[in-house]
């Protein structure tokens, strides 16, 4: 099939009287490809070796399909022509060193958001929380007229919650336009299995450094890297409580000067400790649920990371070790003893036992499985993958890579085996429309109707990986309404390119379904897919019209019900 | 897939071989035979609301000198409490339920909570959505409701969460349909959303995917049975008038099904911002404010139901309450005993049941929270054996005690 670009046909056919257009063998004058104009996105001469895939029965275009399903958002026309251009082992390789891939179309559409190269202090203090500010001015939070001056005066762009709103955004933009999409898979991915939410308190002006400083650095780094990196930082101390947990027996009306003591502590100083972040650690980071840890594990987890706080949470935001909050005694975890006398070092060690521990091996292994494979992955593939990430000592591109190249990945039973969540759906309808976006946050709202409200998974287990959770009627309503109006162009945030208006209005039904079909799902429709959307289209689009010349198919309706379709539903 | 599915293959609940499904209202008629079409309503409150402002126990010595600015007045007094008994009284934001509690159709059960609390709100939501303390479950137990009693022809609103995604409680094996609300519960294709409505039915009928298959037979009959009975526009009755808030909406929705005789049998619904850790405020403020829309919204639904409340029980539960004490901020912190409330069809109502320790510091759990002095499975699983007629056990490992907490027969 030429070229030619569906989304064009799309806004053609919407208007009430077909322009005429050049043919699709000849392109339109205008440039077609995609901005900007300079040097290709990628290299041709890649330096990198394409990863070695197993032998396949399944044609290219399948290949490459499957591969933008797993690696990336879905295909969208240009990513496409890029896996064409490279081959599939080629771009597969290249998204495992995203370093390697030019982004330049994303740089300018993300500069406009100041909060995502500021520091978690620095946006605390651009962003202070209402309270503060009353608290500064000398207004009373408590009288409805000076909270109502008080929000008109600072604007919609200085609220707090405008910090959560550039960071959803830039997800979206990237998740759309990016062409360094593996990145942006295991971003999402990681932060899911590392969750934290926006919802709980100070953590607002934390996300932007936790993405930003914490996962995104050691995506393709070593697992240890990224667990040190997520224990450090405060939206997760903040997030699971660890900031507050201290030694049992520390009372501070004892330990500090009645002058440097904070006022909440003033009648009552005692603390102690708080096993949210130290559960969580065991079952959600590392060992799993049925890791073999105890409830004492528990706690002496949690006696290693006493200390592990933040410098004043809604003023500063920095992880601090407080020596004073950290409890001395001899610890015992998972049989291994730790000496009395130790200090920040203690979770350090905590973190390396993890790490290394080979029931985390099995946890991340069965994790990612689940993610790129199919929900209920061959248990010989989780173990392939474990032993990689315990031979490698969790180096995470080897165990991706060893996942990529492993011939479950490449198995029919593996083939669209997943359901879509809602951001992967939207995603991926937006992509295969050619269409790009501004990150609007009506388009993430629609996103939250679907049941997933971005960086707002309230539980730390975050949000589901696997089929079950998403699939319910009202969700399913959403899904299809998400692909009728983005088909009928009616999502706001979401452009189709106007330089891709040159298609030729389609006359013939079954040739208008064809071309949607290739352009949108990659491959053809079943038989009762096109026996419904004819009959849905219901005859009018044959009618001929006064001058005996047939009326063009509606597009958008063609491509409303494909996007809405139980297959677009999977990937 | 998983179980759910399995679930609905097995009891034969074979939905897409009925088409376009004419005889829905008849089936749904059909799918509660004999028993009355009785209904519970469960409102979740997320977030830890402070049952002690709920209903403040004004009799207590010990309630206002720890609550310095939170404590409100005994009744009679200006923004004092409205008096139930010697002990308690309602917020006065709780006014709009006060008429409920006189006509004896409301109860309140005070010093609740789980035997095992937890102050996480994530652990104590599932594992009161779950029913097992201090264990993760997989299922919820309005889902081991449904499941105790399978139903070949259920209708497919039999259990309906008014919320974006199926909540905890409503996990697992038996199928349940979860919305945002009636009125998006509708495919936005224009002119031509009937041939849209067959043309996805159609293509889901024949999805590969069982999961797919099967939630868009559950979808696509509702989504018809919404719109013939035009249930997203139908007003409420007796006057009654909803705030526009999203608790408000719900509990409109969930009235909409009720009136439509839809096949109802279990409705879900929450809502948030009890989490009142900063300036919770006291016959005014914060806290008052939700409390307001959340009577409001009952009160609303309890009138628009009219008199089909006989057959409907409403309990509002939320996963702990607050800290006796109010902290530095003028707020409360995560605590552990709250409040229930139980009103609709046979409860016995007019009283505040609680098995109340005080609030001494002696009395307090851990020296700073109500302790718990009733098990909340003991209020759902006599809800669900009294008002739903449910024999089996709900809750593992859980004997419920005959304490006649709600009714004035059951036990």
């Amino acid at each position: 099939m030429t070229r030619l670009v569906l989304s064009s046909l799309l806004l053609c056919a919407c208007a009430s009287a077909p322009k005429p257009a050049p043919t699709p063998v000849e392109p339109a004058p205008a440039p077609v490809v995609r901005a900007p104009p300079g040097p290709p996105p990628l290299p041709r001469a890649p330096a990198v070796a394409p990863l070695a895939l197993p032998p396949s029965q399944w044609p290219v275009e399948k290949q490459a399909l499957h591969a933008l399903n797993r690696l990336a958002y879905g295909p969208s026309p240009s990513d496409m022509d890029d896996v064409r251009e490279l081959g599939v082992a080629t771009w597969m390789a290249l998204q495992l060193h995203p370093e390697l891939v030019r982004d330049d179309a994303l740089t300018p559409k993300l500069e406009r958001f100041q909060t995502l190269r500021m520091s978690t202090p620095e946006l605390e203090a651009a962003f202070p929380p209402l309270q503060q500010v009353a608290k500064r001015e000398g207004l009373d939070m408590k009288d409805p007229d000076a909270r109502r001056e008080l929000q008109e005066r600072l604007g919609k762009q200085e609220m707090p919650r405008e910090v959560v709103v550039e960071l959803i955004q830039q997800k979206l933009i990237r998740a759309v336009d990016g062409k360094r999409q593996l990145e942006e898979v295991l971003s999402d991915f990681w932060f899911n299995h590392f969750n934290v939410s926006a919802d709980k308190g100070a953590c607002k002006w934390m996300l932007t450094s936790f993405e930003r400083d914490a996962l995104r650095p050691h995506l393709f780094g070593t697992f240890r890297e990224l667990l040190g990196a997520v224990a450090h930082h405060p939206a997760m101390l903040f997030y699971l409580d660890n900031w507050a947990s201290t030694r049992e027996d520390l009372d501070l009306t004892r330990v500090m000067r009645p002058g440097r003591l904070p006022k909440q502590f003033a009648k009552n100083g005692k603390l102690g400790l708080n096993e949210n972040y130290a559960r969580e650690l065991l079952e959600l980071h590392t060992l799993g649920v049925n890791g073999g840890y105890t409830q004492q594990d528990v706690r002496e987890v949690a006696r290693a990371f006493t200390g592990w706080s933040i410098d004043r949470p809604q003023l500063n935001g920095l992880f601090i070790y407080r020596d004073l909050a950290h409890d001395k005694g001899e610890k015992r975890v998972l049989g291994q003893v730790f000496p009395p006398g130790g200090d920040e070092r203690d979770g350090e060690a905590v973190l390396d036992m993890l790490s290394a521990h080979p029931a985390t091996a099995r946890f991340i292994a069965s994790k990612l499985c689940k993610k790129f494979v199919s929900d209920d992955p061959p248990g010989a593939l989780v173990a392939h993958v474990a032993e990689v990430f315990q031979q490698t000592g969790g180096d995470l591109r080897a165990v991706y890579t060893a996942l990529f190249t492993a011939p479950e990945f490449w198995a029919d039973a593996a083939y669209e085996a997943k359901v879509k969540t809602p951001l992967e759906l939207a995603m991926s309808a937006v992509r295969a429309v050619g269409g790009t976006t501004d990150g609007d946050i009506r388009l993430a709202q629609r996103i939250g109707a679907m049941g997933q409200p971005l960086y707002r998974a309230q539980p730390p287990t975050g949000f589901p990986e696997v089929a079950e959770p998403w699939v319910n009627a009202g969700a399913l309503v959403a899904r299809i309404n998400f692909g009728l109006a983005v088909a009928a162009g009616r999502m706001p945030g979401v452009t189709i390119d106007h330089r891709r208006v040159g298609g030729r209005p389609i006359r013939d039904v079954d040739a208008a379904i064809d071309l949607a079909a290739h352009e949108l799902l990659h491959e053809p429709v079943a038989p009762v897919t096109r026996e419904t959307i004819r009959a849905t289209l219901g005859g009018r689009a044959e009618d001929a019209l006064p001058d005996g010349e047939r009326r063009p198919v509606e597009l958008p309706v063609v491509a409303g019900l494909l996007l809405g379709s139980p297959q677009f539903q999977k990937q | 897939m998983t179980t759910r599915r399995a679930f609905m293959k097995s009891s034969g609940l074979a939905l897409v071989s009925f088409g376009f499904a004419p005889g829905f209202v008849q089936r749904a008629a059909a799918a509660a035979p004999g028993k009355g079409k009785r209904v519970l309503v469960v409102v979740f409150q997320r977030g830890g609301a402070d049952g002690l402002s709920m209903v403040p126990p004004y009799g207590d010595p010990d309630y206002a000198p720890q609550r310095p600015s939170l404590a409100l007045p005994a009744p009679g007094s200006q923004d004092g409490v409205l008096k139930l008994d010697d002990t308690f009284g309602l917020h006065p934001a709780l006014a709009p339920l006060e008429p409920l509690y006189a006509a004896g159709t409301l109860a309140v059960l005070h010093a609740v909570g789980s035997p095992k609390p937890t102050r996480s709100h994530f652990d104590a939501q599932d594992f009161m959505e779950a029913g097992t303390p201090g264990l993760r479950g997989n299922e919820g137990w309005l889902n081991r409701v449904l499941a105790s009693e399978p139903k070949a022809q259920a209708s497919t609103f039999r259990a309906v969460a008014l919320e974006p995604t199926l909540p905890r409680s409503l996990l697992g094996n038996a199928p349940a349909v979860a919305m945002n609300s009636l009125g998006d519960f509708r495919l936005q294709a224009g002119a031509r959303v009937n041939l849209a409505m067959k043309g996805f039915e159609d293509m889901y009928a024949s999805a590969v995917d069982e999961a797919m298959r099967s939630t868009g037979a559950e979808t696509f009959e509702a989504l018809r049975a919404a719109t013939d009975g035009q249930l997203a526009s139908r007003p409420p009755e007796n006057g009654a008038e909803y705030p526009k808030s999203p608790l408000g909406k719900r509990m409109q929705d969930i009235a909409r099904l009720i009136h439509a005789d839809v096949g109802l049998e279990i409705a879900t619904t929450d809502c948030g911002g009890w989490d009142t850790h900063i300036g919770q405020g006291a016959a005014q403020g914060q806290l008052a404010q939700r409390l307001k829309d959340f009577a409001d919204s009952l009160a609303a639904f309890a009138k628009d139901l009219g008199p089909k409340l006989a057959d409907v029980c409403v309990v509002t539960m939320t996963e702990f309450g607050r800290t006796v004490h109010e902290n530095g901020n003028r707020g409360t912190d995560h605590g552990t005993a709250s409040v229930m409330l139980a009103f609709g069809g046979g409860i016995r109502g007019k009283r505040v049941k609680a098995q109340w320790k005080g609030l001494s510091k002696a009395a307090l759990f851990e020296e700073r929270d109500l302790a718990v002095g009733t098990d909340y499975r003991e209020v759902l699983a006599e809800l669900v054996e009294h008002h739903l007629g449910v024999r089996d056990p709900i809750f593992p490992d859980f004997k419920p005690t005959p304490m006649k907490l709600l009714f004035a027969s059951s036990g």
